[in-house]
């Protein structure tokens, strides 16, 4: 397959660099990525991969758009209030990009659907809110093999590792979920809009790296930033040799869902 | 004595010297919230009160961060 005219022509300032070129525009539009969340992280991830080009996007997402979401999920607007969100950004993807094949899955993930829905992807975007989740997708993409993006924001904090085959996943970090209640949740605790979309950006530049194969991706370091004094750090990290899941002898040989988080503050 | 915490150097004065004082002194209230990088390596909770931390060692809290979505499951 070639690129038609007007493929060139929107794809033009990609094709221009030297890294990407035709064949890399060409990469990204044969490639498949699954954003699992349409909120704060998935919303500018979803809208910059579509622009990109990226041929199939999947999104996942069991909820409805809520007024309190608009002040950082970008890819939902005013009317968008009580649509499920997979529909509303499928919408903003195919208007923004026609040549996207968007799948929307309005559904959680749990260990008995993850795995069956990462299979035909070959990047993952983490774009959850919650501990158990975030395990879930670590363990399924370490089993199955693929490359994913880890993403954390709080306040005016972000944390993004990038997990390929070889590399320290998400466990080598933080070996277990933190106990209930623990860690404040974004909507407890508030978060900077332009901070979600910073990270999800970056989230968005590693798929993107990831599939022309190009540069040095996230893994084996923790980028860490503070948005109030804008410091951004990266931290090396090592795989450990006795992770559970992805170590020597790993304990986790199958997927298990946490116990859920205690909702006390759903809106 | 000096440590490298965050990737800047560091006056802190510990009496026993842990990992889990260290937590304490830095007001790091609740050690589960945070994974502690020692020298490059993650350390285990358990392993908190009983590793000691020496001069010009390099220390990184890495803080358990959730997403973007407001509800408890995406
Ligand atoms: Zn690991």
């Amino acid at each position: 397959m070639s690129l038609t005219e007007s493929q060139i022509e929107r794809y033009s300032r990609h094709i221009i660099l030297k890294d990407v070129g035709g064949a890399g525009q060409q990469k990204i539009l044969d490639s498949k990525v699954l954003i699992i969340g349409a909120g704060g992280l998935g919303a500018p991830a979803a809208l910059y991969l579509a622009a990109a080009g990226v041929g199939t996007i999947g999104i996942v997402d069991a909820d409805n758009v809520d007024l309190s979401n608009l002040q950082r999920q970008i890819i939902h607007f005013t009317p968008d209030v009580n649509q499920p969100k997979v529909e509303s950004a499928r919408q903003k993807m195919a208007e923004l990009n026609p040549d996207v094949k968007v799948i929307t899955y309005q559904t959680r993930v749990y260990s008995e659907n993850i795995s069956e829905m990462i299979k035909d992807y070959d990047f993952i975007i983490d774009g959850t809110d919650n501990f158990p989740t975030k395990f879930l997708i670590n363990d399924a993409c370490v089993l199955a093999g693929k490359p994913f993006s880890h993403g954390g924001i709080l306040r005016f904090n972000g944390q993004t590792l990038t997990y390929s085959p070889g590399h320290a996943c998400y466990r080598c970090i933080f070996p277990e979920p933190p106990p209930k209640g623990a860690v404040p949740t974004c909507s407890q605790a508030g978060i900077l809009g332009a901070v979600a979309g910073m990270l999800g950006t970056i989230q968005a530049a590693e798929a993107l790296r990831c599939i022309i194969g190009k540069g040095k991706l996230l893994t084996d370091r923790l980028l860490t930033f503070n948005a109030l004094d804008m410091d951004f750090r990266t931290i090396n990290i090592r795989k450990n040799p006795n992770c559970a899941i992805c170590g020597a002898n790993p304990s986790i040989t199958e997927l298990v869902d946490y116990e859920p988080p205690a909702c006390d503050l759903k809106r | 004595m000096n440590l490298i915490i965050s990737g800047k150097s560091e006056e802190v004065s510990l009496n026993e010297g842990t990992v889990l004082e260290l937590l304490k002194v830095k007001k790091v209230e609740m050690p589960e919230m945070v994974s502690v990088e020692l020298n490059g390596n993650i350390l285990r909770q358990h392993e908190y009160a009983a590793t000691t931390v020496k001069e010009g060692d390099q220390i990184e809290f890495l803080y358990f961060m959730g997403g973007g979505s407001l509800n408890c499951y995406e």
